[in-house]
């Protein structure tokens, strides 16, 4: 039945012959060719073995005292540490998600409530926000203040004020035991 | 010319008015008429080409990995090799294909050798064959400099040494070679720098040597010119079918080597890092570099045997001069036909003679054969051009397949009358 038609269709448009079919086949080959040739090239330039084996850093929170911060590097970024006060902590999970322009808990974005562990680059475009240093500007939520484009962060990392659309991300965190953990 | 351009779609002719770039498509791969016996011996100047995008793709890709510094390159390599996705696999692309760029290119001189394709009117697309030939062997050098292994220190100190055989100039030429007193950092980035800039301008010269081509289109066994259309058949299908099947077979060899052998034709010596105190006991360039290397090692003057080496690429650009014979095929030429064979075998006595020590009889036979070769060229072949008496040469490249065969020969008789 099948081949009865394509006889049919063969003979009824006679522009399509043998040959078409082997020019095709030819071409889907060379295609098919090209790309294996091309996919080792593009695949060379995603991180590589040595790069990946730098995808994670172990941390040791003991010399951090309450209230002071630590900036650690993961993946070639800052990640922030902050050892928070009980103001601070009080602070940020008394704030009502209606307000925020990312409504994240910040019981959702801790393991240990005293330790605050976000990615330390703007989610507007990259830059550090000021706010680990004693003397820095921390913005009017007392978190982080973004000088590049003027973005406030609060004490949980989420965007309150500003042209930021997401809060700080939080990296996978893991507690090795009480004052070691593991990002990545 | 555009005029030629079957397309409906509106886009491509509105470009085309503006801009001829399709027209120029069609001109040079799909209607260009080819003469229509081509032999698979031509299949060589398209995997040359070939070979040379695919260096090109590869090297960039490469550069990425790369680090042009004394204390990193050796260690970038092997990171590229253990660490870098596919690095293994791009990096014996690259080592290989260069040797395979190099045995489609002599094959396709001893092709232009065998019938003729230097002589008149085509003794510049010649030239300008040797001048890629000449880019090929420096880029190729510097690029094996790059790894930074006990061979490419030592190569690049033996090869830029050889400058200093010129009087007077010689070791200024060297110290501004290698931007210091020895092959150290600043030789290694510049040869980084030139590395990458001399294949675009490989690619300029395959450019304008694929023009002076098209002026007069491609030589042919019987090395006659086509006496009309009927003698020449399209590009495409014709020929374009026949270099991918080369491109097949010729791929088909490459990866045997890439797969099975990727080391076959490197040195063990270039996986140990490069020191400058200490010299391998055996030092050998690469293998195409070897016939010239068996020349320069058989004079037993600096001078005289840097400038031999250099001559025995020089006196290609000359030797449309050289051969006088108006005959192009040796097809044709029954005592050109032999001699050809022998300068052949000449240069694989030369190739080995290259890779012995220079002592006892390899250095023996190497002296006969580095003055064999130049008397081929100075002696043998303005001698051929007078006293050879060659074969008649047939009508046109139709007469030879259709002559005898009464049926077919009717069926062309009018174009043949023409002709």
């Amino acid at each position: 039945m099948a081949a009865d038609s394509a006889h049919a269709s063969q003979k009824s448009q006679d522009e399509e012959t043998r040959r078409d079919f082997l020019y095709l086949v030819a071409t889907a080959m060379g295609a098919v060719g090209a790309g294996a040739f091309a996919w080792p090239l593009v695949n060379s330039m995603n991180p590589s073995a040595d790069v990946l084996a730098l995808a994670s850093t172990e941390v040791d929170l003991t010399p951090i005292e309450v209230g002071q911060s630590l900036t650690v590097v993961w993946r070639g970024k800052p990640v922030f540490i902050r050892h928070r006060t009980e103001a601070e902590i009080t602070e940020a999970a008394g704030v009502s998600l209606d307000e925020l322009p990312d409504q994240e808990a910040d019981s959702d974005r801790v393991v240990k409530p005293e330790w605050l562990i976000v990615g330390g680059n703007c989610t507007h475009l990259g830059c550090v926000p000021l706010g680990q240093k004693t003397g820095d500007e921390k913005g009017e939520f007392g978190g982080w203040f973004c000088p590049c484009h003027g973005s406030h962060y609060d004490t949980s990392g989420r965007i309150r004020k500003g042209p930021a659309p997401e809060n700080l991300p939080v990296p996978p965190v893991e507690f090795l035991d009480d004052n070691t953990i593991k990002i990545g | 010319m555009s005029e030629h351009l079957k397309t409906n779609n509106a886009v491509i002719k509105w470009i085309d008015h503006r801009l001829p770039v399709f027209s120029m498509m069609n001109e040079t791969m799909i209607d260009y008429p080819a003469p229509k016996n081509l032999n698979y011996w031509w299949n060589f100047g398209s995997l040359a080409g070939l070979a040379l995008v695919v260096m090109i793709v590869t090297g960039i890709v490469l550069a990425m990995q790369y680090t042009a510094h004394v204390d990193y390159a050796f260690n970038s390599v092997e990171r590229i090799m253990r660490d870098v996705n596919g690095g293994w696999l791009v990096r014996y692309i690259h080592m290989n294909m260069a040797s395979f760029f190099f045995i489609a290119v002599f094959i396709h001189m001893f092709r232009g050798l065998y019938y003729g394709s230097y002589k008149a009117p085509r003794e510049i697309l010649w030239m300008l064959g040797v001048v890629i030939l000449l880019l090929m062997m420096a880029t190729a050098f510097m690029g094996y400099v790059l790894p930074w292994g006990q061979m490419s220190f030592w190569g690049a100190t033996v090869i830029t040494n050889l400058f200093s055989a010129f009087p007077l100039i010689g070791e200024s030429i060297v110290t501004w070679l290698w931007g210091g007193f020895s092959v150290d950092n600043p030789t290694l980035n510049r040869f980084f720098a030139l590395h990458y800039l001399l294949p675009f301008v490989i690619v300029g010269v395959v450019a304008v040597h694929l023009w002076a081509l098209h002026r007069f289109g491609s030589n042919n066994p019987l090395g006659i010119e086509a006496k009309g259309p009927q003698d020449k058949i399209p590009f495409h299908p014709y020929y374009t079918v026949k270099d991918a099947f080369g491109v097949g077979v010729f791929l088909l060899a490459f990866s045997g080597f890439l797969f099975f052998a990727p080391n076959f034709m490197g040195h063990p010596d270039n996986y140990i890092p490069a020191n400058p105190l200490v010299t391998p006991a055996h030092i050998v360039p690469e293998w195409y570099f070897l016939p010239f290397y068996a020349i320069l090692r058989s004079i037993p003057d600096k001078l005289m045997g840097v400038l031999a080496m250099f001559a025995s690429i020089g006196i290609l650009f000359i030797l449309p001069w050289l051969d006088r014979s108006p005959v192009r095929s040796a097809k044709f030429r029954p005592v050109y036909k032999w001699f050809f064979w022998l300068f052949f075998a000449n240069c694989l006595l030369l190739g080995w003679v290259g890779q012995e020590a220079a002592e006892g009889l390899p250095l023996l036979l190497g002296r006969l054969a580095t003055a064999y070769y130049f008397i081929h060229f100075l002696v043998i072949l303005p001698l051929l051009g007078v006293m050879e008496r060659p074969k008649p040469l047939p009508v046109s490249i139709s007469e030879p397949v259709l002559k005898g065969g009464g049926a077919l020969a009717g069926a062309a008789a009018k174009p043949m009358e023409k002709a």
